[in-house]
């Protein structure tokens, strides 16, 4: 067995050591449960680094977030009751789909209401358009009439 | 007609608005929901001890919660204008968060200890209920122990002027 052999297995371990932890947590949680651990991680932003979810996120408060997530998928609390403990503490803004209310309209309807705005301002640029190109065509008798007086 | 070349400049000077607006606000400062609720429950320890700290001993006046750790970089940077608070009479309280007695008491002997209690949160499970997502951050309490105020981020002469000195004055 050459040094190199013994560096590989040493690392091998190294790594084997480090996803311990993560096995440990996934293994408790089974079925339907993982299921709605997945899923209510991967709706939750860490406050950390706020454009990613607790479920991406390695900061030490993403942890602790997805540690109550699990503890309370286990004591047998609803998803509405766990959005409502995460909400209490850090607002709506730790939801990645945030509730339509008073101050979240706009951020729902804004986009919806700007593509109605643009698709108004095109369908009135494209009809002048057309009703400019109408009253540019030409008509040969009037143009012969035009010329004639130019002429004269 | 007119109007046709003066729409761009409305919506020119429209979106400038909303970019002065944009830079002026800082989108990594989440308004906290609990401002004007009643300050979370909690039981932890003294720094250093076993005595037990709760909730219901920082009612009766208004008084500052500084959630720091000396792990935090920005804690530093705050704690000169601490110190200066505590000479002038400020209560803080310091809830030391996740972090270890011993590294904590030496950060405290080597940089001074603004604070009448040092609290620790070691699990850093009182954070997560006074919402905290990272320290420095600073709670103001009235004396019935509402939160009336948050400072995300060290704490500033600018802040203390503006914000909090006129919160713990008016209830003072």
């Amino acid at each position: 067995m050459t040094l190199r052999h013994v560096f590989a297995g040493l690392m091998l371990g190294l790594v084997m050591v480090f996803a311990l932890p993560s096995m440990a947590q996934s293994k408790e949680l089974e079925g339907a449960d993982l299921d709605r651990y997945q899923g209510m991680i991967n709706q939750l932003r860490c406050l950390v680094c706020q454009n990613q979810t607790i479920a991406d996120s390695n900061a030490p408060l993403a942890q602790d977030l997805r540690e109550q997530v699990r503890t309370q998928i286990q004591s047998g609390r609803s998803d509405a009751e766990i959005i409502e403990y995460v909400t209490a503490r850090y607002g709506d803004f730790v939801l990645y789909r945030p509730p339509f209310k008073r101050s979240t309209w706009l951020l729902w309807v804004g986009p919806f209401a700007l593509l109605l705005g643009a698709l108004a301002i095109a369908v009135s640029l494209m009809r002048r358009g057309r009703q400019r190109r109408e009253a540019t065509a030409v008509d040969p008798d009037r143009l012969r009439k035009l010329l004639d007086e130019e002429s004269r | 007609m007119r109007i046709r070349y003066l729409a761009p400049i409305a919506i020119l000077i429209g979106l400038a608005v909303l970019f002065v607006f944009g830079l002026g606000h800082d989108p990594r400062e989440v308004p906290s929901p609990l401002i004007g609720k009643p300050s979370p429950d909690f039981t932890l320890r003294l720094l250093g001890s076993d005595e037990p700290y709760q909730r219901s001993q920082l009612l009766g006046r208004p008084v500052l919660v500084n959630f720091f750790a000396s792990w935090c970089a920005g804690c530093k940077v705050e704690h000169p204008f601490l110190m200066e608070l505590s000479r002038r009479g400020v209560e803080i309280v310091g809830i030391d968060y996740k972090d270890t007695d011993a590294d904590a008491r030496q950060w405290l002997g080597a940089h001074g200890n603004p604070y009448a209690r040092v609290i620790v949160d070691v699990q850093g499970t009182a954070g997560l209920d006074w919402g905290v997502y990272g320290v420095p951050e600073t709670f103001v309490l009235d004396a019935a122990g509402t939160i009336v105020y948050k400072q995300i981020g060290p704490m500033t002469e600018e802040a203390w002027i503006t914000q909090i000195a006129p919160l713990m004055g008016a209830q003072r």
